[in-house]
């Protein structure tokens, strides 16, 4: 604890730096999230960190809390997987894409879909038109799925998919497609995003209503803790909540509770939590507010393992780790002046890795234009490599850890995830929160406040608030999708459709019905489905049939 | 010239899940005293102007983040003229490129809203365009 002198002299200094004249450009001395900050941080910001708090605040890296990180030399054992997120046009062109990247020293594969794809709509489905290949690859069938990887070795290469509502559909089409090559499930590693509640609450990207959609997600759970063990079966996504406009405590909150949700089902299931615990993984966004977002990291790691370990008696070391992947902030980059995008990017990849990620994705300079183009991903993925290798940040664990200002940041960001756990509490569980719409307002509620923010000018975006360029002229190239996407896809659908066994495609689609009907776990169905060439929406529609549509709840 | 409330219908084309952008304008447009109405997202263009039709409003406000604009807008453009609308105020945002804008500057939309644009312009706009549009109508 802190002396009762240096209290005093603590005070002196409070009041004199309070009355010393502040700037007079800057409106306000706040978190990006809007909390206050103090002029500067001393021992008395978190006094227990001298004696018995070191332990159980923060600990070693590598040991419990884990606060300053999941292992003990981080980096120096392995530096965090480089892994860009791509898609685009057909599976084919995406293949290519995907070679591109990895010739170019990335380490990690990350599978962008097309919305239609992420929808569980075929290529040629009324709804897809325009939007094929669009935002993402056109993923229509294992067809497809073989196309993406050839040539890419799957018991080598690890894959992250972002896929949600029909996740476990197309979680099955890389099974089959590994089976295909040859590769066992067990020796597959990877992760498919399959957090459908961040779905309901930020991204949307949905197939049928959360209560069934949640079985399918406890489904995947329970099948790839037998059957594909080194896969990550949920990604627990914080980015598309702070992407839809939540600040930092929000982000932290919401996804943890929701990871808690998945724990308790899959324990309400019948299985040990030390069974499943270990394949959830996490995905952070990583936006400007520096000194926010690395305190961001360490209070997940913190509170997560806290909770497992008390609240959930989990017994596996594994279990309590946040394995992070964490993607810079969309949100941040501006079409004006749209080569500043990299400095913006290159700051938020710092604060990531100085946050301890295990995991990568640096946005491109161009993509509040279009996709990337190849020239802007690979100016973003050299980012990460002088980051890396000629900066020497990475030799040493958690630098900031100690700080008394990342200390009292990281406290004050539990203490506000605990906030908000008792109101979730409060109204029946993240479940039941969601369906109201009350997650969805809290979320709107902050980006309303800070879009206000930027238009009154208290927070400041270069290029649009301050330093404008008027009549610039934005003359970078755009990637340009072949207008011949949807028209390809369809070709190749309906030749798949001609040349596969429709018998056993019916056979298999049955076998979906009646799993979704009786209860047993559907991802055995869904790879034999796979198997026989069935497609996205073919499979979708058994689901949409049994289960019916998801609901919106009113703005 | 009425002062009649400004009617606006904010709607989400095609099967991007983005709905911050919509939901601010939406927001801001209510603030400035106008009637939004909000379809939700995932919509056709079908069920957009059906809904514009329905709801009688003075302009409608398309947010997309898909890539699918050049195929959704003027699809929507198309359907509000032939049920003879043409006098509703069209605009919209989401990504998109400038090579599109231009584009649909020829196919009734005059003037889009990208990233980094003010909730102030964005109702002046609606503001300044549906007074032009109801004060020719009383001439």
């Amino acid at each position: 604890m802190p002396s009762e002198s240096f209290k005093k002299s603590n005070e002196v200094y409070n009041k004199k730096a309070s009355a010393a004249k502040s700037r007079e450009d800057a409106r306000e001395f706040t978190t990006i999230s809007g909390d206050p900050l103090d002029i500067c941080y001393t021992p008395q910001n978190s006094p227990d960190l001298n004696g018995g708090g070191y332990d159980d605040k923060l600990g070693f890296p590598g040991e419990y809390p884990y606060t300053r990180g999941i292992h003990p030399n981080l980096y120096r054992g392995k530096l965090w997987t480089m892994r860009q997120f791509a898609g685009f046009g057909t599976a084919k062109d995406t293949n290519e894409r995907y070679h591109f990247l990895l010739e170019h020293g990335q380490t990690g594969l990350s599978v962008a879909f097309d919305f239609p794809t992420l929808m569980g709509y075929d290529s040629d489905h009324a709804r897809s038109r325009g939007e094929v290949g669009r935002c993402g690859v056109a993923i229509s069938s294992l067809a497809d799925m073989e196309t993406l990887f050839s040539g890419i070795p799957l018991d080598k290469v690890s894959v992250s998919m972002t896929i949600n509502g029909p996740a476990a559909i197309v979680w099955s089409f890389f099974i089959a497609a590994a089976e295909k090559q040859g590769v066992h499930p067990s020796k597959l590693r990877g992760t498919i995003q399959n957090d459908i509640l961040k779905e309901f609450q930020a991204q949307h990207a949905w197939l049928v209503p959360i209560d069934h959609a949640l079985r399918i997600v406890i489904d995947t759970m329970e099948f790839g803790a037998k059957e594909v063990q080194q896969w990550n079966t949920i990604s627990i996504s914080g980015y598309h909540i702070r992407e839809a406009g939540s600040t930092a405590a929000q982000e932290l909150a919401f996804t943890l509770a929701n990871g808690f949700e998945y724990i308790e089902r899959g324990i309400a299931r019948g299985m040990n939590v030390d069974e499943f615990a270990p394949r959830l993984s996490f995905f952070w966004d990583v936006h400007l507010d520096f000194f926010e977002e690395i305190a961001k990291f360490r209070a997940a790691r913190r509170i997560w393992a806290k909770t497992l370990k008390e609240k959930y008696g989990a017994k596996d070391p594994r279990s309590l780790l946040v394995r992070t992947h964490a993607q810079t902030a969309g949100v941040s980059l501006t079409a004006q002046q749209p080569e500043n995008n990299i400095v913006r990017v290159a700051y938020q990849a710092l604060a990531a890795v100085l946050g301890g990620t295990q995991s990568l994705h640096t946005n491109s300079m161009d993509e509040t234009l279009a996709l990337p183009t190849e020239k802007s991903v690979k100016i973003a993925l050299r980012t990460q490599q002088v980051l890396a290798y000629e900066t020497e940040v990475a030799h040493v664990v958690d630098p900031l850890g100690g700080s008394y200002f990342i200390e009292a940041m990281t406290d004050r960001l539990e203490a506000a995830a605990n906030v908000y756990f008792k109101r979730i509490a409060e109204r029946g569980g993240m479940v039941n929160a969601t369906k109201e719409g009350w997650v969805q307002r809290e979320i709107h509620r902050s980006s309303t406040a800070y879009q206000k923010a930027v238009e009154d000018g208290r927070k400041t975006i270069v290029g649009i608030n301050r330093f404008v360029e008027e009549d610039e002229k934005i003359e970078i190239p755009v990637l340009k999708i072949d207008p011949k996407v949807d028209e390809i896809s369809s070709d190749n659908l309906r030749k798949l459709r001609e040349r596969r066994d429709a018998a056993r495609v019916k056979k298999a689609l049955d076998g979906v019905r009646a799993a979704a009907k009786n209860g047993e776990n559907l991802m055995p169905r869904f790879v034999e489905a796979a198997r026989s060439y069935a497609t996205l929406g073919e499979i979708a529609d058994v689901l949409r049939g049994e289960f019916g549509a998801p609901v919106e709840p009113a703005f | 010239m009425t002062s009649e409330k400004i009617r606006v219908l904010v709607a989400k084309p095609g099967l991007d899940g983005h709905d911050r952008g919509a939901k601010v304008v939406a927001s801001a447009l209510r603030d400035r005293g106008m009637e939004v109405i909000y379809t939700g997202l995932h919509q056709t263009p079908e069920s957009i102007v059906e809904a514009a039709i329905q709801e009688d409003v003075d302009a409608v406000g398309l947010s997309i983040l898909s890539g699918a604009h050049m195929t959704l807008f003027p699809k929507i453009a198309e359907l509000l003229r032939s049920r003879g609308a043409e006098n509703v105020v069209l605009t919209g945002g989401g990504i998109i490129p400038k090579e599109d804008v231009e584009s649909l500057r020829t196919l009734g939309f005059a003037r889009l809203f990208g990233p980094g644009s003010t909730t102030d312009e964005i109702a002046e706009y609606i503001e300044s365009e549906v007074g032009r549009r109801r004060a020719a109508a009383n001439h």
